[in-house]
């Protein structure tokens, strides 16, 4: 069917709650375009041959295929195009960097904004929620048994496309909920908690077991996993281990690691009223990183009552490594900018209460190893800035548990556990890993892709056993 | 689930149960900790393993209920159940080749100063035990104290029960009387270890100290049990518990150790309230 193309060179406007309202409670910002927004932006699309989108997409999603069901109104069959490629749409379409990856490369971007294909993607996966009675089909078993560490992205991706290959996939989480980072970390502000829970449940129903409060490599090693009579074992455990900077006062009270201050709001729900997880009342916070976790702690510490909340980033807004849409929605809820600007001391009271952060000014310098620019210290540029939370948000690595107990798994010097490439194969046969455990921190779709080609190297490793 | 098989009190405030755990209660080592969380919406709270069965496949904690979340576990009866229980986590003792220990308990630090206690005995290691209490009221673990230790000194603040006097006046009678220890292990209070070392660091004993700061995933990732350890951040929960007691920087760990103290308060009254209002 021929559609009328929309020329728009805009975007289709997310509709989005008020900042001034939205920053004083966690309900989610970006409310999801009405059926009639997305079918008006899907037309957009020009339908490229060459398809530029899709290579900018870690999973590949056929992009133009999806977007004209949508303008056809025919949801469920955009719904099956994403799930072919993709085990969490409602939550890529939430929080990946498209202006990074597939929107980043669309076509529609070179003389105005791209096709809004996150947002069209977050619209089928929650329309499809809601409105499909589908209940997801028991596969029929192959005899083999595989076991999962870690209910991440990674790990849930890799558990569920094994599962419907026919294997029996149990899925061993550390904590005491599934979902890794988009439990614990993501707040329910951006990616509510019920959304994963559904695709935790749709896993269930198709005979996934996840057993929480297993710690592997101190429950069980994964030595004993494969004495259990697992033919693998995927490795998704994350790269939940928190850096700080080493710089005097850190372990003043009023410093959290990032993972603490979102663990605590997330996870220990100390964002609901009355709830028994303590977490300091502050009035000036100063985040210390510039990522999508620092943005998310300082969007929490504005939620939970703090007058001024700081960003404090070594760069500048360029170099700012956030989604582009973190950074607007943090900067119209009043979250205050101080760039090129590092912390070097963080000041306490009698107490050992923090009472302030001593920071200098910052210039950018030469291009580095990472082709960013240095920033260099400007000299005399000290100053104190006047705050009582500090949260350091400067990245983490993979945590020991896994490596230290597991004999003929071989890492690198930042604790990431390598692997052939693709596949997954980690140094150890039947062993495979992927997504943060591997890259360290990295995104959702890269795990989940990482647990997509690993279901698929763990296919062909076992039945190329059985021959 | 995590049946609890059996409960009992062993002083007003401080509580021991025996639940059943046969995945940790196989891999159990004195010095490993679990942690609990008593209902669906509860507190994670870390409790030391105080003893374990492998055959019957049970764990047992004991903990004193300071708080809110310790009161909410000790409303839980035997037969119910407690919804999480992870572990072991943390790494378990050192205690291979150690011949001669002092092993000081301070209160309810008693209950896991215990199965390192039980274990030097076990392996033939001559154990000298010193407990200290503030009142005879709230003495735990006397007659298990006893049946691992070739000595044993028993010290109340108040001399209500033992000898009055603080565990560290013992201790240093124990070492100006010839004894030799290879290596003092202290378990208690932060300022009890803290002296405790104080007393080691002059006649030069090696010196292992358990830590309890706040914790809440006990996997290493949030960071927030982490401690200066000779001069290097140490997360308790993956790198310790233990450590060597001469390097860890006591009053940093005091300070950290009061950080919600206000809304610890709040909470408790609250619970309090409601367990009145139960009562009531
Ligand atoms: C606050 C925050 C915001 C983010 N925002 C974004 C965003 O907007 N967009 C984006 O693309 N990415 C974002 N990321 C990054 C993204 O969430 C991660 O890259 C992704 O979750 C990695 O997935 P994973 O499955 O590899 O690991 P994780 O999600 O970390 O899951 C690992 C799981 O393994 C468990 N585990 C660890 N050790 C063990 C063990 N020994 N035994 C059993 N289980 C274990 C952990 O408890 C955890 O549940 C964000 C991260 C954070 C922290
Ligand atoms: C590795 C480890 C082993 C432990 N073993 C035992 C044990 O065998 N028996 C026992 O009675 N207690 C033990 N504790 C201490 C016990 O975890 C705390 O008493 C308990 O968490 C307090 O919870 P609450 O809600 O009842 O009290 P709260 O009202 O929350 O706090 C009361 C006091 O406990 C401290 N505290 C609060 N939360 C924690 C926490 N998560 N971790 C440590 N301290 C905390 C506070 O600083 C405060 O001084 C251990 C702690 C750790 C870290
Ligand atoms: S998965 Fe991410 S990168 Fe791929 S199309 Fe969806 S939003 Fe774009
Ligand atoms: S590049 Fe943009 S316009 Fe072209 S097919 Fe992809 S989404 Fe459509
Ligand atoms: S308890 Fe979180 S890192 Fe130790």
């Amino acid at each position: 069917m021929a559609v009328q193309r929309n020329m728009d060179p805009k975007k289709t406007p997310m509709p989005v709650q008020d900042p001034m309202v939205r920053n004083h409670n966690f309900e989610e910002v970006a409310l999801g375009y009405t059926y009639e927004m997305a079918v008006n932006e899907a037309k957009r699309c020009l339908h490229c041959p060459k398809k530029p989108c899709v290579s900018a997409c870690p999973v590949a999603i056929d992009i133009p295929a999806f977007i004209e069901r949508v303008a056809n109104e025919d949801m469920e069959g955009a719904y099956e195009i994403l799930t072919a490629s993709s085990a969490l749409p409602a939550v890529c379409g939430r929080v990946c960097p498209q202006e990074n990856q597939c929107e980043g490369k669309c076509v529609r971007g070179i003389k105005g904004e791209p096709v809004g294909i996150g947002r069209l993607e977050r619209f089928v996966a929650d329309y499809h929620r809601e409105h499909s009675a589908q209940t997801p089909k028991m596969p029929v078993s192959n005899g083999h048994k595989v076991a999962v560490i870690g209910a991440g992205p990674s790990g849930l991706t890799a558990a569920g496309d094994l599962a419907k290959m026919g294997y029996k996939v149990t899925v061993y989480e550390a904590l005491h909920l599934a979902g890794g980072v988009l439990v614990y970390g993501i707040p329910e502000f951006r990616l509510p908690k019920a959304i994963v829970q559904q695709e935790i449940d749709n896993l269930k129903a198709i005979g996934v077991d996840i057993e929480t409060n297993m710690v592997i490599g101190k429950v069980l090693t994964v030595d004993e996993l494969f004495e259990m009579g697992n033919d693998a074992v995927y490795v998704a455990s994350g790269a939940g281990l928190p850096r700080f900077m080493n710089i005097p006062g850190e372990s003043l009270k009023g410093v959290y690691s990032a993972n603490e201050y979102l663990t605590r709001v997330n996870l220990m729900k100390a964002y609901r009223e009355g709830s028994k997880t303590p977490i300091k009342k502050s009035k000036n916070v100063a985040v210390v990183g510039g990522g999508n976790v620092a943005m998310d702690a300082a969007r929490c510490a504005k939620r939970l009552g703090a007058e001024n909340v700081y960003i404090v980033y070594r760069r500048s807004m360029e170099e700012l490594p956030a989604r582009k849409e973190e950074v607007e929605h943090a900067q119209e809820e009043g979250i205050i900018f101080k760039l090129l600007n590092n912390p070097v001391e963080i000041l306490g009271d009698a107490d050992g209460m923090v009472c302030g952060m001593k920071c200098v000014e910052m210039e950018l310098g030469e291009p580095d190893a990472s082709g960013r620019r240095r920033p260099i210290v400007k000299e005399g540029s000290e100053f104190v800035l006047d705050v009582d939370t500090v949260i350091m948000s400067i990245g983490t690595s993979p945590n020991p548990l896994i490596r230290s107990t597991t004999p003929g798994l071989d890492t690198n010097k930042h604790g990431c556990i390598i692997t052939n490439g693709d596949d997954g194969l980690t140094t150890r046969e039947g062993v495979y890993a992927g997504g943060d455990a591997v890259t360290g921190a990295a995104t959702v779709i890269l795990a989940m892709g990482a647990g997509k080609h690993a279901a698929k190297a763990i296919d062909e490793y076992i039945k190329g056993k059985q021959k | 689930m995590f049946n609890i098989i059996k409960k009992e009190a062993l002083n007003p405030t401080v509580t021991r149960m025996v639940i059943a755990a046969p995945l940790i209660a196989k891999k159990a080592e004195p010095g490993q900790f679990i942690i609990v969380r008593a209902k669906e919406d509860s507190e994670r709270i870390p409790l030391t393993i105080a003893d374990y069965d492998r055959e019957a496949g049970t764990v047992t904690i004991i903990f004193q209920i300071v708080g809110a979340g310790t009161m909410e576990l000790n409303t839980l009866q035997e037969g119910e159940c407690v919804h999480d229980f992870v572990g072991p986590l943390g790494r378990a003792s050192e205690t291979e080749g150690l011949k001669k220990v002092a092993v000081v308990g301070g209160g309810v630090g008693c209950a896991i100063a215990y199965p390192v206690a039980k274990k030097l005995h076990e392996q033939g290691c001559e154990v000298h035990t010193i407990v200290g209490f503030r009142n005879q009221d709230l003495v735990i673990l006397e007659d298990d104290f006893q049946a691992v230790s070739d000595k044993m000194v028993m010290m109340t603040d108040d001399g209500s029960h033992g000898e009055k006097g603080l565990v560290t006046q013992a201790l240093e009678r124990l070492i100006s009387e010839g004894n030799q220890y290879d290596e003092v292990i202290a378990i208690g209070p932060l300022v009890m270890m803290k002296f405790v070392c104080k007393v080691t660091e002059k006649y030069g004993i090696k010196t292992i100290v358990s830590m309890n700061p706040i914790m809440i995933d006990g996997t290493g990732m949030c960071g927030g049990c982490r401690l200066t350890v000779g001069g290097e951040t140490k997360f308790a929960c993956v790198d310790g518990p233990d450590f060597d007691g001469h390097l860890v920087d006591f009053d940093e760990a005091m300070h950290r150790g009061t950080m919600y103290r206000d809304f610890e308060q709040h909470a408790r009254e609250e619970s309090c309230n409601l367990l009145n209002m139960e009562v009531k």
